[in-house]
């Protein structure tokens, strides 16, 4: 059963992961619960970029975990293309595979020392038994490094020999082999030095216009985010607490840690510098075992009033298509 | 006003599978009493060996620092023994690394990791130096710092675990901090915070800092003066408002194009350095942003063109056209708009 061309890619509802958090070693027992997601709804169009945001532990990977079904979410619904992939098992899940990568943040480490390039990106290919001539298989890694930007002769060469920028080229290049529709970057671009950071940016945008990709774009960067996504989220402790348009989000951020967050980020340019007003938000990120009641951000927050200690704020469609969770948002 | 930090013509080699590596190949910079001097380049460009050579924190084999000179506080350090070198680091130079936890002890209370360097360095006794260890806690703006002191690194969140850095840092009032990627590994809501009171401390207590970073948005926000670094060279250095407003080097100028500023339109394309970073072992008697640079002629494969002044007073770059680059950078700006 696949949707419309006009119905979402990939469609998520109430999607929760709790880890269970454990004492003791030999009778360990369970004593609470992280709620890396705790009930989080997005669609993501065809051929869209959705950006995912928030700061560290709020559960950007853990959510990209979930729709690649790499984890069994405890709670809610993963439409890809119509289909509920949310409990599908294992045997199932080897189809699906093949329409949904992932590139990581780690050039280094999500590449195998030992094999070279060629075999790297070959082997999806090998493994899905995609391609089982092994010269038609060379053609085939020799054009995807082409189309990262890799030289052929990159085929023959191990990662270590390899420059950031160019590992993560390879990463993509293995993520495309197996033509997927929908890939998740998480911190794709992350570890690259800056000046190489713009030309992954790029790749990855070419990459969408050529084969018509929808991504799940996860950074902590939120300049990258509003140059490369058409939609974001920003989540904060497993929720999303904002979802507009690029454009939207960027220019009327309406949730208070979204203001935080834009207002954190210096701009290079010592003259706008020199004139901002810089106040960075108090406090950190609470433990998501014992999340703060009512709505979580309440004791960080320059607007909570009485009431946001009490009563958990629901995301509201404030604008169209401009959803924000927080009580005091109009 | 004579610079606390004069470091001439320092040069750290190591020595590798791969053939020598001239990590960092005659840098000269000085740091005021009081500045604050960043430190941005590619990765590898030698902005870490640089700091870690003031330090003398270079591990032999494979590295060695084989020439210059670096005057601190009218001392060459080059020519100190290890033991009066140790009494320098932790107490006349901070340090504050990327990754806390792997500069704090793991085994030692906050409080004793404070103390111990106290009592090194200041011969204080026990009480007075957890007098002081407190101090500090409340100083880098630790909630709660009486608990806090009893506590381990790892019960402790990255944010505060830099704080702590800072506060071990600042333990025996330093004249200068080396911060090497701060805050690279925090939020960005930690960041700010860090980096604010790395700010208000260095003002308040008149403390030099040199800030190693690939964030342009911080250096723009803190740095007095900035100290571009390309394979193992400073190519550019100047005030900060002249290295943005003003870059003279190709490199510099492809770096600022390179990143996408929350505070203008959005692009429907970024500019990138193209290209690769270069092979520090194969290195050649040119220019070495040659391969990548727009602006490159015959000349620049013949020799390595040397720091010189450029634009306004204190602005200096390697590069042989960079008279002409003040005028060419605002003409192709212009052209972009
Ligand atoms: N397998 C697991 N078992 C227990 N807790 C987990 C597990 N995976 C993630 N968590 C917890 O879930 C929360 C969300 O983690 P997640 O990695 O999704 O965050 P993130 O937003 O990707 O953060 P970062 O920006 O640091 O990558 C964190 O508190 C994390 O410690
Ligand atoms: N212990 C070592 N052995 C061999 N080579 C080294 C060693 N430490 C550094 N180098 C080399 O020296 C050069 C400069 O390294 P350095 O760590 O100073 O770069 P950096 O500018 O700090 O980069 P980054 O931004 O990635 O931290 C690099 O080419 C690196 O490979
Ligand atoms: S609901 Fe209250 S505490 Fe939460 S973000 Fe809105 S104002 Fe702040
Ligand atoms: S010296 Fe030549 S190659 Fe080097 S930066 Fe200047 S123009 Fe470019
Ligand atoms: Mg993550
Ligand atoms: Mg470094």
């Amino acid at each position: 059963m696949t949707a419309g061309a006009d119905s979402p890619l990939l469609e998520v509802r109430n999607l929760a992961m709790h880890f269970p958090v454990t004492e003791g070693v030999v009778l360990s027992r369970k004593i609470g619960d992280v709620k890396a997601v705790d009930g989080v709804d997005f669609t993501i169009g065809r051929g869209e970029t959705l950006g995912l945001v928030g700061e560290s532990g709020c559960g950007k990977t853990t959510t990209g975990r979930c729709i690649l079904r790499l984890e069994k979410p405890t709670a809610g619904q993963i439409l890809f293309d119509g289909q509920d992939i949310s409990h599908m098992g294992r045997k199932d899940l080897v189809g699906l595979r093949r329409r949904m990568q992932v590139i990581f943040q780690d050039p280094y480490s999500s590449l195998n020392p030992r094999m070279k390039v060629g075999d790297i990106v070959g082997e999806p290919i090998k493994v899905h038994g995609v391609e089982p001539d092994a010269r038609k298989r060379d053609l085939r890694v020799r054009e995807l490094l082409s189309v990262c930007g890799l030289d052929a002769k990159f085929a023959d060469r191990y990662p270590h020999e390899m420059s950031g920028g160019q590992r993560q080229r390879v990463g993509i290049a293995r993520a495309l082999a197996l033509d997927p529709e929908f890939i998740v970057c998480d911190e794709a671009v992350s570890a690259l030095d800056v000046s190489i950071q713009a030309q992954i940016v790029n790749l990855l945008e070419d990459l969408r216009e050529r084969f018509n990709l929808t991504y799940l774009f996860i950074a902590h960067d939120l300049s990258v985010v509003r140059h490369l996504c058409q939609r974001v989220a920003v989540m904060y402790l497993g929720r999303i607490v904002e979802m507009a348009a690029v454009d939207e989000l960027f220019d009327n951020p309406l949730h208070p840690y979204t203001q935080a967050l834009l207002a954190a980020v210096p701009i290079p340019d010592p003259r706008v510098e020199a004139t901002r007003d810089f106040r960075p938000a108090p406090g950190e990120v609470p433990s998501p075992i014992n999340p703060p009641s009512g709505c979580v951000f309440h004791p960080r927050c320059p607007m909570a009033v009485e009431n946001c200690m009490r009563a958990r704020p629901v995301l509201r469609e404030l604008r169209p298509g401009h959803w924000v969770a927080c009580s005091e948002a109009n | 006003m004579s610079a606390l930090l004069d470091v001439r013509n320092l040069r750290t080699e190591f020595r590798t599978g791969a053939g020598l590596v001239r990590a960092v190949d005659g840098v000269s910079y000085t740091v005021d009493p009081g500045e604050t001097v960043a430190i941005v380049g590619e990765s590898g460009s030698g902005k870490s060996v640089s700091a870690l050579s003031v330090l003398r924190l270079i591990a032999d084999p494979p590295g060695r620092i084989t020439g210059g000179q670096i005057v601190f506080d009218g001392r060459d350090l080059l020519s100190l023994s290890a033991a009066e070198m140790r009494q320098i680091r932790g107490r006349d130079i901070g340090m504050v690394f990327q990754e806390p936890m792997t500069s704090l002890n793991p085994v030692l209370t906050i409080g004793r990791q404070i103390t111990e360097v106290l009592e090194a360095h200041q011969d204080a006794d026990r009480a007075a130096a957890e007098r002081r260890a407190l101090e500090l806690l409340e100083l880098v703006g630790i909630a709660d710092a009486p608990r806090r002191l009893r506590q381990y690194p790892h019960q402790l969140s990255g944010g505060m675990r830099q704080r702590v850095m800072i506060a071990v840092a600042l333990a025996c009032n330093p004249k200068l901090i080396i911060a090497d990627e701060p805050t690279t590994a925090l939020d960005v809501t930690i960041q700010a915070q860090i980096l604010e009171l790395m700010k208000s401390l260095t003002l308040k207590l008149n403390v030099a800092l040199i800030v190693i970073t690939h964030n342009l948005g911080v250096v723009a926000r803190y740095a007095h003066r900035v100290n571009v670094m390309y394979a193992g060279r400073i190519v550019e250095s100047g005030p900060a408002d002249a290295i943005y407003h003003d870059p003279r080097h190709p490199y510099t100028i492809a770096l600022l194009k390179s990143v996408p500023r929350l505070d203008q339109p959005r692009r429907a394309r970024l500019d990138p350095v193209e290209g690769q970073p270069p092979d520090l072992t194969r290195l050649d008697g040119g220019c070495a942003f040659r391969p990548r640079c727009r602006f490159a002629v015959e000349q620049c494969a013949q020799s390595i063109p040397p720091l010189a002044a450029s634009g306004e007073a204190g602005h200096l770059a390697a590069c042989f056209r960079s008279a002409e680059l003040g005028a060419a950078a605002q003409t192709t700006v212009q052209a972009a708009e």
